[in-house]
């Protein structure tokens, strides 16, 4: 009888000291989880910032500008087009 | 044997006293029990809120804002984090070099600080709003007791002017307050969400407890504009309007194909970052909610008419002659008075004596189903805010001399887009298409509205009206054969007609043997001495159409030969 009292108790301790560990190791994996998803927002807002970034850098105004003063071009003349028949595949340029 | 009594022993005890002990303990027990039930019944749910709120926080989960994209995966609104400074003021004691310092981080007054910091009558103050994360920074290395932080979301538009009508703009919430941003709230706004979780003694997050509510970002939105055909369209704009000192102005480019909008510009514009600048004037969005008697551009669609119900053929002639004609009280007049024209010439030349005599001749019942049919007098339905139905009187109350005068655009109103839209009939092979401003997959198909052979039979006699001999030799392009239509028109004021305001319009397509993109332009109060819409528009339009083809990769279905400007003699004056 009381031997299996203390089997018990063996037992019962064990499985004590698995739930802490298992808590323990719960709660680290929690906050590894939490600083990646801050990791994860703050990377999608750096994306966004960076989209915003593109997009006035390549404004049209803009590009048209740099195309005009600092690179010197401008659209051809009309006697030095050359249209070609047939269309590329795919239709339309991108 | 008889026991000897101790005396020790003998129960010297009164018998009350056991039982004063037993009811003692009896009624302690008593009271522990009663305190047990009141903590644990009574008070349970109060106790255990207590408990709670020693370790467990309620967090807001932030949600973000979709994305605007243009068709081409540009950017156009992107909401990203910035931060709000607020005060409790009674908290707040800030010292003066602290205040110059403070002021200096949010770039405001010093009064202007000092009087929000010493408002004590008030618990919450926002400092400043919407301020960027370097500033908030400065401000937080500060160190002020009372002076805090929250994070909120701005919108930022790369864009800027050339998109800001279409676009619209947010509040300082972020939520749509104009445009796109408020017809799509709905797909745009993002939902904040929030859990709770059990927080340990140094603050930080141990254990997710329960998601209260689910955080929703909101969805992108994919546009059906174009950012190079919109900032082309809005450029060739600006010039016109200060060359010819006009009040306003606006472009629609259509993609008669899909119905789809490539562009939408109008003037005066304003820049959507900066709020503080905002007026009633150059927030509207005139090419959908404004309506305007758009003049002679409605010509085509009487003539179309005539041709679709057989009574009249492109041939026929129509006695004009003297060059006016009275109908009741009133007189209409062509600036160039001839005997007769053809209906192709009406077109051609822009005679409102012909399209007078056209459109009496067609039973009000049937004109006015066409204007329905085409879209006038109800909204184009694009889900913006504000857009204009127009007017389009019932049938019944058309006078014949109204009935006249509505066949060249006037006493029916109608917006920029609606017009554009319309016009659609004649590019597709005579049927209607929706309008979409977001990107169209698949085409939607268009509402027949008038026949085939008709649609092409007007196609013709646009191309004519802008070759040299019609009203708008300007419009042409090089490499294109280019179709559409002039107005001019006087403005209204006080509901009489202003001799010298007027509005000049073109609208019209290319390549006309196989249409791609439809383009109304509108010149409001022109006054540099130019107020011919062939003169005014055609030129914008012409400018537009040229990089708008060369952008989309159209291809040419004319001889690349550089337009020569037509002979003045050749450039035909509509008549107002």
């Amino acid at each position: 009888m009381s031997r299996l009292s203390l089997l018990l108790l063996v037992i019962l301790a064990a499985c004590a000291l698995g739930l802490v560990t298992s808590q323990h190791q719960a709660r680290q994996l929690f906050a590894e989880l939490e600083r990646e998803q801050a990791r994860a927002a703050g990377l999608e807002v750096e994306h966004g910032q960076l989209q915003l970034e593109a997009s006035t850098w390549a404004r049209h105004a803009r590009v048209e500008r740099v195309a005009r003063e600092r690179l010197h071009m401008r659209p051809p003349e009309a006697k030095r087009l050359q249209i070609l028949d047939a269309p590329p595949p795919g239709g339309s340029r991108p | 044997m008889k026991r000897r009594r101790s005396p020790v022993l003998a129960p010297t005890f009164p018998p009350w006293r056991a039982r004063l002990v037993i009811a003692a303990a009896t009624i302690a027990l008593g009271v522990l029990a009663g305190r047990a039930v009141y903590l644990q019944g009574w008070n349970r749910d109060f106790l255990q809120a207590q408990g709670a709120s020693r370790y467990s926080r309620t967090l807001e989960i932030p949600a973000v804002r979709g994305r605007i994209f243009d068709r081409n995966g540009e950017a156009l609104a992107v909401s990203t984090p910035v931060k709000s400074i607020w005060a409790i003021p009674e908290d707040a004691a800030v010292a003066t070099p602290d205040l110059d310092r403070l002021a200096a981080a949010l770039g405001m007054p010093r009064g202007e600080l000092r009087a929000k910091l010493t408002d004590t009558g008030r618990d919450f103050v926002y400092l400043k709003r919407q301020v960027p994360p370097e500033a908030a920074e400065r401000v937080a290395a500060l160190r002020l007791p009372g002076i805090h932080q929250s994070k909120e979301y701005r919108r930022y538009y790369p864009v800027g002017e050339a998109m800001a009508h279409v676009l619209g703009f947010t509040d300082v919430d972020d939520a749509g307050r104009e445009g796109i941003e408020l017809a799509y709230q709905e797909h745009l706004a993002g939902r904040a969400g929030s859990r709770r979780v059990i927080k340990d003694r140094l603050g930080e997050v141990v254990e997710d407890v329960v998601s209260l509510r689910e955080a929703k970002d909101g969805r992108d939105l994919v546009l059906a504009l174009d950012s190079r055909i919109q900032n082309l369209a809005y450029g060739e704009l600006r010039r016109a309007v200060e060359r010819h000192r006009a009040k306003a102005g606006g472009i629609v480019v259509l993609d008669a194909t899909t119905g789809e909008v490539l562009a939408l510009v109008n003037l005066p514009s304003y820049n959507p970052n900066n709020r503080a600048q905002l007026t009633g004037a150059a927030v509207r969005n005139r090419a959908l909610t404004d309506a305007f008697e758009p003049g002679s551009t409605l010509k085509p669609f009487t003539i179309a008419l005539a041709l679709d119900t057989g009574r009249m053929a492109a041939a026929t002639t129509i006695p004009v002659a003297p060059g006016s004609l009275t109908i009741g009280p009133a007189t209409i007049r062509d600036a160039h008075p001839e005997k007769a024209l053809t209906v192709e010439q009406v077109i051609q030349k822009s005679s409102n004596v012909g399209a007078a005599k056209i459109a009496l001749e067609l039973p009000r019942e049937s004109m006015w189903g066409l204007f329905d049919d085409v879209g006038f007098g109800a909204a184009p339905d694009l889900g913006f805010p504000g857009e204009a139905t127009g007017k389009l009187r019932p049938y019944k109350t058309w006078r014949p001399v109204e009935q006249a005068t509505m066949s060249y655009g006037h006493g029916i109103s109608v917006s920029l887009v609606q017009l554009a839209r319309a016009y659609t009939v004649f590019a597709r092979d005579g049927d209607l298409v929706a309008l979409s401003l977001v990107k169209v997959d698949t085409p939607p198909p268009g509402r027949p509205v008038i026949s085939k052979r008709t649609a092409a039979t007007v196609r013709r006699m646009l191309e004519l009206a802008a070759q040299p001999g019609g009203t708008a030799p300007r419009a042409r392009i090089m490499g294109y054969r280019v179709a559409g239509k002039t107005g001019t028109a006087h403005k209204q004021a006080n509901g009489a007609y202003v001799p010298d305001k007027y509005r000049s319009s073109f609208v019209g397509f290319a390549p006309a043997s196989r249409p791609r993109l439809v383009i109304a332009v509108m010149i409001d109060e022109p006054s540099a001495g130019q107020h011919y819409g062939g003169a005014v528009a055609a030129p914008v339009f012409a400018e537009v159409m040229a990089g708008a083809l060369r952008i989309l990769g159209v291809a040419p279905d004319a001889p690349l030969q550089p337009i020569e400007a037509a002979p003045p003699a050749l450039e035909v004056r509509e008549s107002v």
